[in-house]
């Protein structure tokens, strides 16, 4: 007989598992296996730095005030009292300087912000480069690029919200380019500044999002993300044992949550340290947000770094057509290219699958050297965007070593055209390079630099084998063969679509016909053992 | 002990004491050159002195860019009514003399000792009047500036060549307004009223001298400002935030991953 509490949560929990069924969906879940690396952690610094955002965010708004109203400063910052301020402006300055702990919590979650976004994008090149996007993951990726998009959204606007000059000047520019876009654009900057910049409702408005929509909208969506990675396991790196089929690893119960939880508190443990030794965001330095006023060197956060720095170097571009402005060197840099970088990063699970023709389910990983065109893609668009961000900097550049900003504008100018596709072919024999040392070492074992002489007086190099697991660590992956083009059928009649067909042959010869061929198991044979 | 303190006073105190009357004297010239025109016979005897050292002093280390006369020449601008303050500015921060022609002279440690360049500012001065040396009764900054005004004229006036934050900025054509940390109250009511090279000038209708005092106490505030928020990444806003935040943040967390993940093998 168990005591009495016990049954009572037992028939409690009986009550609502033949309900929900929770104890089955519990069991099986439970059980599931998570693989273990450290590149599998990324999204997780993503996700508990939004968890700190979030904490951090609502202690926050106890005390901010999201107004444009004019006041008068009567704090403690003495350099400003006596300044007539936005009431936001007012707030923050009382956060940082009269609220216990107030500052503390503003520079959390501001380098909790940078750690959000960086972790995400960390994350993303590590599924990006592995080929964890692909079928059955590709509308996870998608959500993916959304929730990128939606976090340097919500950056922006919460840099925005206190109202200093600083981050006045970047509102000013974003309604420079949202006033870019042709023919509506003056129309929806009017509509979201609800008449003329600055106006009184701005803050107010990107308040709301801020806190409240945006937020809301990522929470929905990791949700559906990690629901997805759940349901759809997680991706592993090629090893002995590994295959499509399986996943190897630690079960969720109890081990690999036991972990995610301590990491949690590591994730929280730095970014509580940045908060507390270094300065972030000093919004008392940069004075008052006033549309006269600006200030030398001013930069937007890291992840719209790239952005300013598109726009600072396009050289001044406009046309008149119809009446309208049409300011080409905003609407290019500011709106175009970004929009075609993040519809590509979307799209590419597709893009792939239709140039390789490869439609099929994937669990294990790539090495990122044996699909080397796609690695070389990857780090082509980081090379655009660090030089990009590099420009983005140019002024602080310039003053810390001693270059000049015409320097610096023409050698980016010239760098965003020429390296990218410079470190794609470069990134592309590294990775044919690497293929092959891995088939050496395969063929040929390890040099041991032990040097035994023959009796006949010869020097030969001890090889010393590679296990079978680091052999099949190498070897495992396959390669696939180009597409050939369709053509002409049995009947000399041409199919429909020719030209698209021959373009996709092209592009996927471009893709794999250039691999160095892993070693096969009749190669080996014939080499015999260890030395050559 | 009581021997060599004598000595050692004795060595000091007949340079100091002419440097001091130089700098009187130069400084009660400039004053009443720039406002009264009668100047007594002592006064206009130790200037004379003055203008003949400081004419020697520029002949030997101006003149080659200047001109014998500083009436200009192919590669320097005339100093012919630029004023005391200009020259005291320019010298007293080591501009000048510019040690290459690249396109700013830059500030370094100066050449001249005090007397030396009041010599100078006195013999530019005598070529024709311009703007005096403020002095020690004019910058009275500490009792007479208000910081906050001070902060927003600088904004206004001046953070967009010097950064919000006094930092500095970098201008088109390579060059560069420097940082305003560490520069001497004197030096900056020069440069508002002499506006070297890109420089606007800040006359006394565009910014009073009491507004002027504001400035400096301002400037000197932000000098003085301790890390509030802890270390400040240079003040020079999101840049270096970025790289701490990808180096000191997620380089760290990738850390802890790798011997996390190989820990637990
Ligand atoms: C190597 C050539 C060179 C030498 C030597 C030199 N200068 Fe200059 N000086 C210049 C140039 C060039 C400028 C103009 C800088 C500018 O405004 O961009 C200048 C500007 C000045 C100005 C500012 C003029 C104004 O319009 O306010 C003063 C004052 C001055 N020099 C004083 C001196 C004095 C005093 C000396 C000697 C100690 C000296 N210079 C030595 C090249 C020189
Ligand atoms: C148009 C840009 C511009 C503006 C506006 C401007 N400055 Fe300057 N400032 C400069 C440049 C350029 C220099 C460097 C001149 C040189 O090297 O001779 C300079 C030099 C100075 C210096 C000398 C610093 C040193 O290292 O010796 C001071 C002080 C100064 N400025 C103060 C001010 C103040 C105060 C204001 C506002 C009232 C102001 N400036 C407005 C461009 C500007
Ligand atoms: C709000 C920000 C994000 C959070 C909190 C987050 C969180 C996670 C977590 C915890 C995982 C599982 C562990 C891992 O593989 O790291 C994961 C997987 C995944 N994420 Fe994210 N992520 C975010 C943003 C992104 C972005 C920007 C992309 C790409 C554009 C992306 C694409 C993916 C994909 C495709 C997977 C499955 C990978 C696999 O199973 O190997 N995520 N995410």
């Amino acid at each position: 007989m168990k005591p009495a509490r016990e049954r009572v949560a037992g028939s409690v929990a009986n009550f609502v598992d033949e309900r929900v069924g929770a104890a089955k969906f519990l069991k099986k879940n439970l059980n599931k296996v998570f693989p273990d690396h450290w590149s599998f952690m990324l999204g997780e610094i993503a996700l508990y730095s939004f968890i700190i955002l979030l904490l951090s965010g609502t202690f926050l708004t106890f005390w901010f005030v999201p107004s444009q109203e004019e006041l008068i400063y009567n704090g403690s910052y003495v350099p400003l009292k006596g300044i007539q301020m936005s009431a936001a402006y007012a707030s923050t300055l009382d956060i940082s300087f009269d609220i216990r702990g107030g500052m503390l919590m503003r520079q959390v979650h501001h380098w909790a912000a940078l750690l959000f976004l960086a972790a995400m994008v960390a994350h993303l090149m590590r599924v990006f480069f592995t080929g964890a996007f692909r079928k059955p993951r590709e509308l996870n990726w998608i959500l993916g690029v959304g929730l990128l998009t939606l976090g340097i959204v919500e950056g922006f606007l919460g840099y925005s919200l206190p109202d200093d000059l600083l981050s006045g000047t970047g509102i000013r520019i974003a309604e420079a380019i949202l006033q870019a876009i042709p023919v509506v654009g003056t129309y929806a900057a009017f509509f979201a500044f609800g008449g003329a910049f600055p106006g009184l409702v701005f803050i107010p408005r990107i308040y709301t999002v801020h806190v409240l929509l945006i937020p809301g909208i990522i929470l929905g969506l990791i949700t559906v993300h990690l629901m997805l990675v759940w349901y759809q396991k997680h991706t592993q790196y090629p090893g002995p044992g590994r295959t499509e089929k399986n996943v190897v690893g630690y079960p969720l119960m109890p081990v690999y949550m036991a972990k995610a939880g301590g990491f949690f508190f590591i994730v929280f443990g730095v970014t509580a340290f940045l908060g507390a030794v270094a300065s972030i965001n000093p919004i008392w330095v940069f004075g008052p947000y006033t549309p006269t006023q600006i200030s030398a060197g001013s930069q937007p956060d890291w992840y719209m770094g790239w952005l300013d720095g598109l726009v600072r170097m396009s050289p001044p571009l406009e046309s008149y057509i119809f009446n309208h402005t049409i300011s080409w060197n905003i609407l290019i840099p500011g709106l175009i290219v970004p929009g075609i970088m993040f519809t590509g990063m979307a799209l590419w699970p597709f893009i792939e699958a239709w140039a390789t023709g490869d439609k099929r389910e994937h669990n294990l990983l790539d090495r990122p050297r044996n699909a080397p065109t796609r690695t070389a893609v990857g780090v082509m668009s980081l090379t655009f965007t660090v030089v990009a961000l590099i420009n983005g900097g140019n002024d602080i550049i310039a003053t810390h070593f001693s270059f000049t900003i015409n320097q610096i504008m023409w050698a980016t100018r010239i760098s965003i055209f020429v390296l990218p596709p410079l470190s794609y072919v470069i990134t592309k024999r590294i990775c044919l390079a690497l293929q092959r040392a891995d088939r050496d070492l395969v063929l040929h074992g390890r040099e041991t630099g032990r040097l035994v002489m023959l009796p006949h007086g010869e020097f030969v190099e001890i090889h010393e084998e590679l296990s079978p697991e680091e052999a099949w660590t190498r070897t495992s992956h396959e390669q696939l063969a180009p597409i050939p083009a369709a053509g002409i059928d049995a009947n000399g009649v041409r199919a429909n679509g020719v030209l698209k067909d021959r373009i996709r042959a092209r592009i996927s010869k471009g893709i794999l016909q250039e691999q160095i061929a892993k070693p096969t198991a009749k190669e080996k044979l014939e080499l015999g053992d260890g030395h050559h | 002990m009581r021997k060599l303190s004598r000595l050692r006073r004795r060595k000091i105190t007949a340079p100091a004491l002419l440097l001091l009357a130089l700098v009187i004297v130069g400084n009660a010239y400039a004053f009443i050159g720039a406002t009264v025109t009668t100047p007594g016979a002592t006064a206009s005897n130790a200037r004379s002195t003055m203008v003949t050292e400081g004419r020697e002093i520029f002949l030997r280390g101006c003149s080659s860019c200047h001109g014998l006369n500083a009436e200009g020449g192919g590669v320097a601008p005339s100093l012919v009514g630029v004023g005391a303050a200009s020259v005291d500015f320019q010298v007293g921060t080591g501009r000048m003399p510019m040690a290459d022609m690249s396109v700013q002279a830059i500030r370094k440690p100066s050449r001249y000792t005090a007397a030396e360049t009041a010599a100078l500012a006195e013999y530019v001065a005598s070529l024709a009047p311009g703007p005096a040396i403020p002095g020690a009764a004019q910058l009275t900054f500490e009792r007479d500036g208000n910081t906050a005004e001070g902060g927003e004229l600088f904004r206004t006036n001046c953070a967009m060549c010097h950064n919000a934050a006094g930092q500095g900025g970098a201008l088109t054509q390579g060059k560069q307004a420097p940082s305003l940390m560490g520069v001497e109250p004197r030096h900056i009511y020069e440069a508002m009223i002499t506006g070297p090279q890109s420089m606007p000038v800040f006359g006394d209708k565009a910014i009073t001298p009491q507004e002027k005092l504001s400035i400096i106490k301002w400037i000197k505030s932000v000098e003085n400002e301790k890390g509030l928020g802890g270390a400040s990444l240079g003040k020079v806003g999101p840049v270096t935030e970025g790289l701490m935040g990808w180096v000191g943040g997620i380089g760290l967390l990738i850390a802890i991953s790798v011997w996390l993940a190989t820990k637990s093998r």
